[in-house]
């Protein structure tokens, strides 16, 4: 049996105690797999030690993306490809095309930056999620520790931390 | 840990702890309907049915169907369309505005305002729809697409064509902001449930396993998409009013509008959201979630922009008389004092009149006073644009050509429909969605329920 055990779970019932756990695990020398929570923890990335996410940079420049192809539409229908006087005014009227710009530009950014969001985070209708603990989207926070990656730990000591950090259980959980 | 004042109300009543949250909110997805939830979609689906007699007339035989004549020829569609766009603001300004301001009452009605949302957008693209008279043959009028003509393009300088753009993104981008939200709930419903409806909420929740990271991404992902879709609230209604604003009607073409539209959108959707929430808080039991507090807040927002309102109106009579303009000094008189005073002075008493009732304590936080006053903002909103359209056009430069517009049953039965429309898309919402951003709440919880103040 002790062979198929892959994962170690802690299950808190705060997210202040949580974040104690965190950095008490964390500073006894073993690596956190992921914690998983039934909403956003405020600050548990830096306890983590996780990386600011990358996606406003992704939003910016899709947003960059829908601003040029807006203007280069615009230009190119209404002032090369078909000129036309509309109302006495020049026919690239570029105050004309800011509405239209700019609702590209947020169309793009939103539809851009959500995009990256679901491929980076794997969401998609088919998933299949690893599922530590069904009470993760209810009440309870997890924190999952790899065995696997904390070979040079014997699995009673990981468990004895756990417990002493606050976690109310501690399991074993293991996937196909 | 997150500090929250003794002095401020409580977010949530009632002692709830986090499985509380969840089993409150889940279960109504999860028992199976009640007698009085299909009696309710029935009438909304029969409504719906019965409009669309009107639309299918409208579609078959042309827009002659409606009352519009040479003098008159915008009248109940358009006024429809801007009404129901209107409504369509309170969503996104609670989620969007009310993020970045970090307000967080915010999280209790976001999910059903937007929504809201959703399904008033919904309904407002009908009237453009059907008021091009070929529908299908529209994508060619809307949307820049290659054509016959080699290729005569949509033109980019006209209002009409920025609007196609703002509506159609505010919808898409507010669909995607209210599904992203929807996602970590619908995993909470997939935990819960076993069978069918484990891989059906399984599907909808596209794998969601609520790691810290994922929270991290979402996280990232709301504020960006609140700050893209503030502006964006803001530029739709705007450049609604452009439709008229940049007009050479006399009534129509005024600077106030854009500022003056928002307001008047946010007032309408923040109605609507009322009578909603009032309805739904209390069949659901959700007084605990959406507190007398959050009700007292909807309404400050109401005498907030009902007051802005009032002053454009006002604004508008004054700038009117101040320009010396012959043209628009007539317009404004005739609003008031012309063959359609009773819509003007209907617009005055539901709009500037009705929420000064807010100030009073005593109204703001009666649920009966809220409910009905919320219903009287809509007539009032409805009328405002009633006003502005027809009665700027009615009596236009030639005398001879001076028209009165009586809407016809086709004009009714569409305005129908979209209202079957809106309450059987909002009854499906209400069964099959969790009503409540539970994920939200539950971020609020420790730091704002009544159990931390004892």
């Amino acid at each position: 049996m002790e062979r198929d055990t892959h994962f170690v779970t802690g299950v808190y019932e705060d997210e202040d105690v949580l974040l104690q756990a965190i950095t008490q695990v964390r500073s006894s020398g073993i690596k956190i797999h992921e914690v998983y929570s039934p909403y956003p923890v405020h600050g548990i990335d830096d306890y983590l030690g996780y990386k600011r996410s990358k996606l406003p940079i992704a939003a910016f420049l899709f947003g960059l993306l829908g601003t040029t192809l807006a203007l280069t539409m615009q230009f190119y229908m209404m002032k090369f490809d078909w000129p036309m006087i509309i109302g006495g005014k020049d026919y690239g009227a570029f105050p004309d095309f800011i509405p239209v710009t700019f609702e590209l530009t947020v169309l793009l950014a939103s539809f851009g930056m959500v995009g990256v969001f679901m491929v980076s985070t794997n969401l998609k209708p088919w998933a299949q999620p690893r599922i530590f603990d069904l009470r993760i989207t209810d009440d309870k926070h997890v924190m999952a520790i790899d065995i696997a990656n904390n070979s040079a730990m014997e699995l009673a000591k990981i468990e004895e931390i756990l417990k002493s950090s606050g976690a109310s259980e501690v399991n074993k959980k293991s996937f196909e | 840990m997150q500090v929250t004042s003794s002095v401020r109300e409580p977010l949530v009543t009632g002692g709830k702890s986090y499985h509380d949250v969840t089993h409150d909110v889940s279960r109504h997805v999860e028992a199976k309907p009640n007698i009085r939830w299909f009696l309710a979609f029935l009438t909304s689906a029969g409504v719906l049915a019965l409009g669309s007699i009107a639309v299918v007339a409208t579609v078959w035989e042309g827009i002659g169907m409606w009352g519009l004549n040479k003098t008159v020829g915008w009248a109940w569609d358009i006024t429809n369309f801007v009404w129901w766009v209107g409504i369509g603001h309170a969503g996104t300004l609670i989620s969007a505005v009310l993020l970045l301001f970090r307000q967080k009452w915010r999280t209790s009605i976001n999910r059903a305002a937007e929504a809201m949302t959703i399904f008033a957008v919904i309904c407002a693209a009908m009237f453009p729809v059907l008021h091009m008279g070929r529908p299908w043959l529209g994508a060619y009028w809307a949307l820049p697409l290659p054509n016959v003509f080699g290729s005569l393009w949509v033109n980019f300088n006209s209002p009409l064509l920025w609007d196609v753009f703002a509506i159609s993104t505010y919808f898409s981008v507010s669909l995607v902001f209210w599904y992203i939200g929807l996602i970590p709930d619908f995993a909470t419903i997939r935990d819960r449930a076993t069978g069918l409806r484990k891989i059906i909420y399984g599907a909808l929740s596209f794998g969601w396993d609520g790691a810290a990271k994922s929270w991290s991404r979402y996280e990232s992902v709301s504020l960006i998409l609140a700050g893209l879709a503030t502006p964006l609230v803001l530029s739709v209604h705007t450049i609604v009013s452009f439709d008229f604003a940049t007009s050479v009607i006399p009534g129509w073409h005024t600077t106030i509008f854009p500022p003056y539209f928002v307001a008047g959108a946010i007032f309408s959707g923040f109605a609507m959201v009322l009578t909603l929430m009032i309805v739904t808080r209390k069949v659901y039991k959700l007084e605990d979630y959406i507190t007398m507090g959050h009700i007292e807040l909807m309404n400050i927002v109401i005498i907030i922009t009902g007051s802005i309102v009032g002053i454009a109106y006002i604004t508008e009579f004054f700038i009117a008389w101040y320009s010396g303009v012959e043209a628009e000094q007539y317009a404004f008189i005739n609003r008031a004092t012309g063959p359609y005073w009773w819509a003007y002075w209907s617009m005055m008493t539901c709009n500037v009149i009705s929420p000064q009732l807010f100030w009073f304590k005593k109204i703001r936080t009666s649920i009966v006073a809220t409910f009905a006053l919320s219903i009287v903002v809509n007539i009032g909103m409805w009328f405002e644009r009633f006003v502005i359209i027809v009665t700027s056009l009615h009596r236009d430069y030639l005398p001879s050509s001076w028209a009165m517009f009586y809407p016809t049953w086709a004009d009714v039965g569409v305005y129908l429909f979209t209202f079957g429309l809106f309450f059987t898309l909002f009854f499906l919402f209400a069964k099959f969605f969790p009503v409540i951003n539970m994920a939200e709440v539950k971020s609020v919880l420790k730091s704002s329920s009544d159990k931390v103040h004892k």
